[in-house]
C-alpha cells in the first residue's frame, strides 16, 4: 500500500464520517464534497483517468452543487429537532454498520481474491473506452440517454410548483 | 506506476459504504439521506475500478464503462431525488422524515 494511497484514503474517510456526522447542514454537503474529490483521486491512482475527470465533473461538478442549491431551498442550516438526541437511536445504527464492516473486511481478508495483483502497468486508454461504448455496449448508451432525458423532465416537473401544475396552454395571441 | 492493493481498495471502499449506510440510517434530513445514498455507491464503483485494474485481461475495459453508466444514473437519481426533496418540503414544510406521517390528509 502506497504512501499517497494512504494520504487520499484517510482524508477520504475522514470527510465522509464527518459529512455523516456534522451539525450544520452546508458543512456537511461541503465535506461531502471533498470525499468526492478523495474518491476522483483514488481512480486517477487505479490508473483509471477518465472516470476520475467524469467523477470530478458530476459529483463535484454537479451533484454538490444540486445538493447545496436543494438544501438553500430546503431551509438549510441547523437540522431541525437535533435537539430530540436519542442515544439508542444511534448506539443500534452505528453497531449495525460497524457489524456490517467487520463482516465486510473478515470476507475480503479471507478471501483468496486478494491475492492476485494484476499487471503492472495498466493504463485505461480513452480510445478503447470510445470504442467499446460505441460497438459493444450501444444499446445500453442509448438507453441511459434515454433515461437522463425522461431524469431531466421528470425532475423539473416534480420540482414545480403545484399551482403551475399541470402547464395551462398559453392563450396565443393574433391568431 | 504503484497502484495500491486490491485489499486496500476493498477494505477502504467497505469502510466508506458502512459510513454512508451510518449516515442513511441515522440521519433525519432526506438531503443527507441521499448523500449517504451518494457515498455507498461510490463505494461500488470504487470495487467496480479496483476489480478492473488487478484483472490480468489487458485490453479490457468492462470496469470504466460499468462505472461512467453507474455515474450517470447516479446522476439522474440525485436530480430526481433532490426534487422530490423539494416537493415533500413544499407539502410538509419540513425535510425530516419522521414527521411526514402527520399531515397525510
Amino acid at each position: 500500500m502506497t504512501t499517497v494511497f494512504c494520504i487520499t484514503a484517510l482524508t477520504t474517510l475522514a470527510s465522509a464520517v464527518a459529512a455523516m456526522s456534522l451539525r450544520n447542514l452546508v458543512h456537511c454537503v461541503l465535506c461531502l464534497t471533498v470525499s468526492f474529490i478523495g474518491m476522483a483521486m483514488v481512480y486517477l491512482q487505479l490508473s483509471s483517468q477518465f472516470v476520475g475527470f467524469a467523477q470530478v465533473m458530476v459529483y463535484v461538478g454537479a451533484v454538490a452543487i444540486l445538493m447545496i442549491f436543494a438544501l438553500l431551498m430546503t431551509r438549510g442550516g441547523q437540522e431541525l429537532f437535533m435537539r430530540e438526541w436519542r442515544p439508542m437511536h444511534w448506539l443500534v445504527g452505528g453497531l449495525v454498520s460497524l457489524a456490517l464492516l467487520a463482516v465486510l473486511v473478515g470476507s475480503i481478508l479471507q478471501s483468496p481474491v486478494i491475492q492476485n495483483t494484476g499487471p503492472v502497468d495498466k493504463v485505461e486508454r480513452v480510445k478503447d473506452l470510445g470504442q467499446s461504448l460505441v460497438y459493444e455496449y450501444l444499446l445500453p448508451l442509448e438507453a441511459l440517454a434515454l433515461l437522463l432525458t425522461v431524469a431531466l423532465i421528470g425532475a423539473a416537473l416534480i420540482a414545480l410548483p403545484p399551482k403551475q401544475y399541470p402547464i395551462k396552454p398559453q392563450p396565443r395571441e393574433n391568431s | 506506476m504503484n497502484s495500491p492493493s486490491l485489499a486496500a481498495c476493498l477494505i477502504f471502499s467497505a469502510c466508506l459504504f458502512c459510513t454512508g449506510l451510518a449516515g442513511v440510517l441515522l440521519r433525519r434530513n432526506l438531503i443527507l439521506i441521499l448523500a449517504g445514498i451518494e457515498l455507498m455507491l461510490n463505494a461500488a464503483n470504487i470495487n467496480f475500478v479496483a476489480f478492473w485494474r488487478h484483472h490480468p485481461a489487458s485490453d479490457d475495459v468492462a470496469g470504466p464503462v460499468m462505472v461512467l453508466f453507474a455515474l450517470a444514473i447516479a446522476a439522474a437519481e440525485a436530480a430526481v431525488g433532490l426534487a422530490l426533496v423539494i416537493s415533500i418540503f413544499r407539502h410538509y414544510k419540513s425535510t425530516n422524515p419522521e414527521t411526514m406521517e402527520d399531515k397525510s390528509s
